[in-house]
């Protein structure tokens, strides 16, 4: 890790470099539009080796799969194949216009068309659109879709949709942004919904849940198929987070049981580069009744060729043009990579190895559910007097790995959920492991150590809470 | 598989650990009948047969760079400098997560940083975030941040002329709400702004190309209470006053002209930026300067009580992400170009453009309709534009966006676009070709 403090771009500038040469013009200069003519552009001025030193060194300050184990609970952050940026970056691609008609587009529509069905065997769906340009764009799609479907069936008065306490934030956000308001339904004992409560909530207003399974605690809802049975014959309907698929592949199909809208997210489950936070893709997948609905356009194969298709009742657009395409031929290559063995293999090493870890950790950091977890798990981090989740993750940094998701799902206290995914091997496994025995006997012995750190990193715990206070979001000269 | 470390002896001996006889023992919890299900797709390929298969489809794209090409309508065939995609494909960008743990992502956080600051500075605006999934849906929450300032304000003002796919997804984000979406016609100021408009929307330039200056629409939309927001050409605000200078309140741009390939359609990003006073209604990440106990400077993900992971169904956006490598190319294009380069791209474009309109004028049949414009505008065709850019296609130019593929009713327009990228070579065979087509 890069040390050394890096200034701004804007810190490094000198008056009149330029970091990249342009053709001269070969055409007169023409009138600006009268009176818009701009008189400054104060943006930085750099010779190009100084942008590659200066954006080089900045990429050395970072913690990432490719250097560091990365353990993120839901976050799945597997290994990201080279094969995949090789493929992505074929010429036929990046020159390819959104716009350009399916004549001269065949390879990118066929590809799209590919995908969507292998996507859909994978889930056990219909049909599915591969628009949504990341996981929180697919579940307010699907829940868009949801809404089409009930309105079409004169069910206006469903207004609610229940999520469990254990989901991710954007279940609720993304129903508020679609005009539903939501009903937390409580978690039960051993960590799946509460059937009591779901019971209790289901009435003609419920339009559906969402549910995400395995869930945030990384334990799969044992009785989905019930579940699903109970909102159905309430009349709602049944919203999947494929957020934690990469328990499920070669599996477990939702949409063969009782799921009947879904997205996976492309960046997690399918390997494609999280990028320092995007860009992914959230394709959203529905049983036949509510494929109709889903946001297009989506690829079809008609006569030999491939076209654009909007489905017939589709909730619309959700975004300019296809979904993020480069992303999609990342998840494609990758599919194509792994096979219908391979994907069997990537949730059985995923689960495999999730449980190893919590068998190796779970004397010296509890778990609130006990039971065998599938591909994450959520373990408690307050192991010792004054000692927080916070202290055990940065302390984790000065051991060279980085922290797994902590206080989150906000259900267990002081969490710390651990994923360690498919892509690493018992060897990595145990030296985290050994890291985090190392830190338990730390926090009893030397706690001032997890007080302080972490020490190894260009710098220490940043005051978040005067950063908010006092916003400095753009650089001042 | 060379993505699986575990051999079969380490997988013993993790189940060992674990107490389990067998790894599908790990799955007792899924219900029986529904447990490994066939999977009927093909076995794996090796990385070489999937790279010739991959290959393969992508040939059957017409790419950009064999041919003469003047087709933007919202993708930009741009230059993009080598070091571009080299510095940001490096794997700590690419493989690193949403910089949470700020101690270990400073590479990503400071990167977000000065792409706020390039941003802002030439969007004129106090505030930028570290985008959205593309300028159509950072134009919806940049809306419905203007009409949640005040909901009972219904009316939202929409540019007819306006790019008909960001208009279609500006409809899907308020299908949920009663709000109405009125097109006007025209220069912005003169659309029908009252008491009842949350926002008034302007492009610049619009989607045929006209630029009109925004300063009377600012003045039209505060006098009536409501927000000017402006989708912008972020190369075009290299040359020209930005939006934010001539009053806007949000202005948000498609970023994928600064240093990112056409692709098809994405991933690009949504560029947003906002007054100061909007700052803390904005959607979206936000990166902002901060201290650690020595005093040293670093950065950190800020603002975050109004987002999905804290408020839940009360946050101003469920988005959970941004565009982060096309955002980086972004950033890395602004630094390389600087303010000379990109005076420089923009100044090509517009001196180009209107040498391709003045030599297409001439040609008898062909109408500019575009007034003013910066490197697109339209064409009145003597001939259907479609059957224009099929037959110009097969000899490798592609002459523009016929207008009937988004509106029958419109035949004979061609939206034609031209960057720096186009040589005067090119433009003279465009035009040669335009006028044989129509003999």
């Amino acid at each position: 890790m890069n040390l050394i403090q890096e200034p701004l771009a804007f810190e490094l500038s000198s008056p009149g470099l330029v970091g990249c040469a342009l053709p001269a013009s070969d055409v007169p200069a023409a009138e600006l539009p009268a009176g818009l003519a701009r008189e400054s552009l104060a943006l930085p001025e750099l010779d190009e080796l100084t942008v590659v030193r200066h954006f080089t060194r900045l990429s050395q300050k970072n913690y990432s799969i490719d250097t560091n184990f990365y353990p993120l609970g839901s976050c799945t952050m597997k290994y990201n194949p080279k094969a995949n940026e090789a493929a992505a970056s074929a010429a036929g691609w990046r020159g390819a216009h959104p716009l350009a008609g399916d004549a001269l587009t065949q390879g990118s529509l066929e590809l799209i068309c590919r995908l969507q069905a292998s996507l859909a065997e994978i889930g056990g769906f219909a049909a599915v659109s591969l628009q949504p340009a990341a996981g929180a764009h697919g579940e307010f799609s699907g829940v868009l879709m949801i809404r089409d479907y009930l309105r079409a069936k004169g069910q206006t008065q469903r207004t609610t949709i229940l999520i469990p306490d254990s989901a991710h934030g954007t279940n609720p956000a993304s129903c508020t942004m679609a005009g539903f308001v939501t009903k937390t339904i409580p978690s039960g004992r051993d960590g799946n919904i509460d059937l009591k409560a779901l019971a209790e909530a289901l009435d003609d207003t419920v339009a559906g849940i969402m549910i995400t399974n395995p869930n945030t605690v990384g334990l799969f809802e044992r009785h989905i198929t019930k579940i699903a049975r109970m909102v159905h014959e309430a009349g709602g309907l049944v919203y999947g987070d494929g957020a934690n698929m990469n328990a499920l592949t070669g599996v477990f199909k939702p949409g063969k049981s009782g799921i009947d809208v879904m997205h996976f997210n492309l960046h997690k489950t399918f390997s494609t580069p999280h990028g320092g936070g995007g860009p992914g893709a959230g394709m959203v997948g529905a049983v036949k009744e509510l494929a109709p609905y889903l946001p297009g356009p989506i690829a079809v194969r008609k006569g030999g060729k491939y076209a654009l298709a909007m489905p017939e009742k589709s909730i619309g657009k959700v975004k300019a043009f296809y979904g993020n395409f480069g992303v999609l031929v990342r998840a494609y290559a990758y599919l194509r990579m792994e096979g219908a063995d391979g994907l069997r293999r990537i949730a059985e090493n995923s689960v495999l190895n999730a449980n190893y870890l919590r068998a190796r950790l779970e004397k010296a950091y509890p778990l609130k559910y006990k039971k065998g977890c599938m591909h994450e798990f959520v373990a408690m981090g307050d192991i010792a007097p004054g000692i927080h989740t916070l202290d055990i993750a940065k302390r984790l940094i000065d051991y060279g790995f980085h922290p797994p998701t902590i206080y989150f799902p906000l259900i267990v206290p002081e969490a710390l959920m651990i994923e360690p995914t498919e892509t690493e091997g018992k060897r990595q496994l145990d030296a985290f492991a050994d890291a985090l025995l190392a830190i338990a006997e730390e926090a009893r012995t030397k706690p001032e150590l997890l007080h302080a750190a972490p020490s190894t990193t260009p710098v220490g715990r940043l005051d978040e809470v005067a950063a908010a206070r006092c916003p400095v979001l753009c650089y001042r000269g | 598989m060379p993505f699986i470390p575990n051999s079969d002896a380490d997988r013993r001996a993790m189940l060992d650990v674990i107490g389990k006889e067998s790894v599908e023992a790990l799955f007792a919890d899924i219900p029986a009948s529904r447990r490994f299900p066939e999977l009927k797709l093909p076995a794996g390929l090796s990385e070489y047969e999937v790279l010739k298969e991959v290959e393969a489809m992508a040939a059957k794209n017409l790419d950009a760079g064999k041919a003469a090409w003047f087709l933007g309508a919202g993708a930009y065939n741009h230059f993009i400098p080598a070091l571009v995609p080299a510095i940001a494909s490096r794997g700590e960008f690419l493989t690193a997560y949403t910089p949470y743990q700020p101690e270990v992502s400073q590479g990503t956080l400071q990167a977000i940083f000065e792409y706020q600051s390039m941003a802002a500075e030439l969007l004129g605006v106090a505030v930028v975030n570290a985008s959205h999934y593309d300028v159509a849906t950072a134009l919806a929450e940049g809306i419905l941040m203007a009409w949640k300032l005040d909901e009972d304000r219904r009316r939202i003002l929409l540019p007819a002329d306006m790019h008909p796919e960001y208009k279609d997804v500006v409809r899907t984000y308020f299908s949920s709400f009663e709000v109405e979406i009125v097109e006007y016609e025209g220069a912005p100021e003169t659309a029908p702004l009252d008491g009842r408009a949350a926002c008034l929307v302007a492009g610049y330039p619009t989607f045929s190309g006209e630029v009109r200056a925004l300063e009377a629409a600012a003045a039209a939309a505060h006098a009536a209470g409501a927000l000017l927001i402006v989708q912008a050409d972020p190369i075009m605000c290299a040359l020209l006053k930005s939006p934010g200078a001539q009053g806007a309140d949000i202005v948000v741009a498609e970023g994928q002209s600064l240093g990112n390939p056409m692709n098809f359609g994405g991933p690009y990003l949504g560029m947003m930026g906002a007054t100061e006073k909007l700052m803390r209604k904005m959607p979206g990440r936000i990166v902002g300067e901060a201290k650690d106990h020595d005093g040293r400077r670093g950065f950190v993900l800020t603002l975050t009580a109004r987002e999905q992971h804290i408020r839940r169904e009360k946050a101003v956006s469920n988005i959970c992400s941004n565009q982060g490598l096309s955002m980086l190319q972004s950033c890395i294009y602004m630094a390389a170009m600087g303010s000379g380069g990109m005076r420089a791209v923009a100044r090509l474009c517009h001196d180009k453009a209107h040498y391709t309109a003045a030599r297409i004028a001439e040609i008898p049949g062909y109408k500019v309709k575009t007034g003013s414009f910066f490197k697109e505008f339209l064409v009145e065709t003597p001939v259907p534009a479609a059957a224009i850019y099929d037959r110009l296609a097969k000899k490798r130019i592609v002459p523009g966006l016929p207008l009937s593929r988004i509106d029958a009713a419109r035949p004979d327009e061609l939206l034609v676009c031209v960057t720096e990228v186009n040589t005067k070579a090119e433009i003279d065979a465009l035009a040669r070709a335009l006028k044989e087509v129509s003999l």
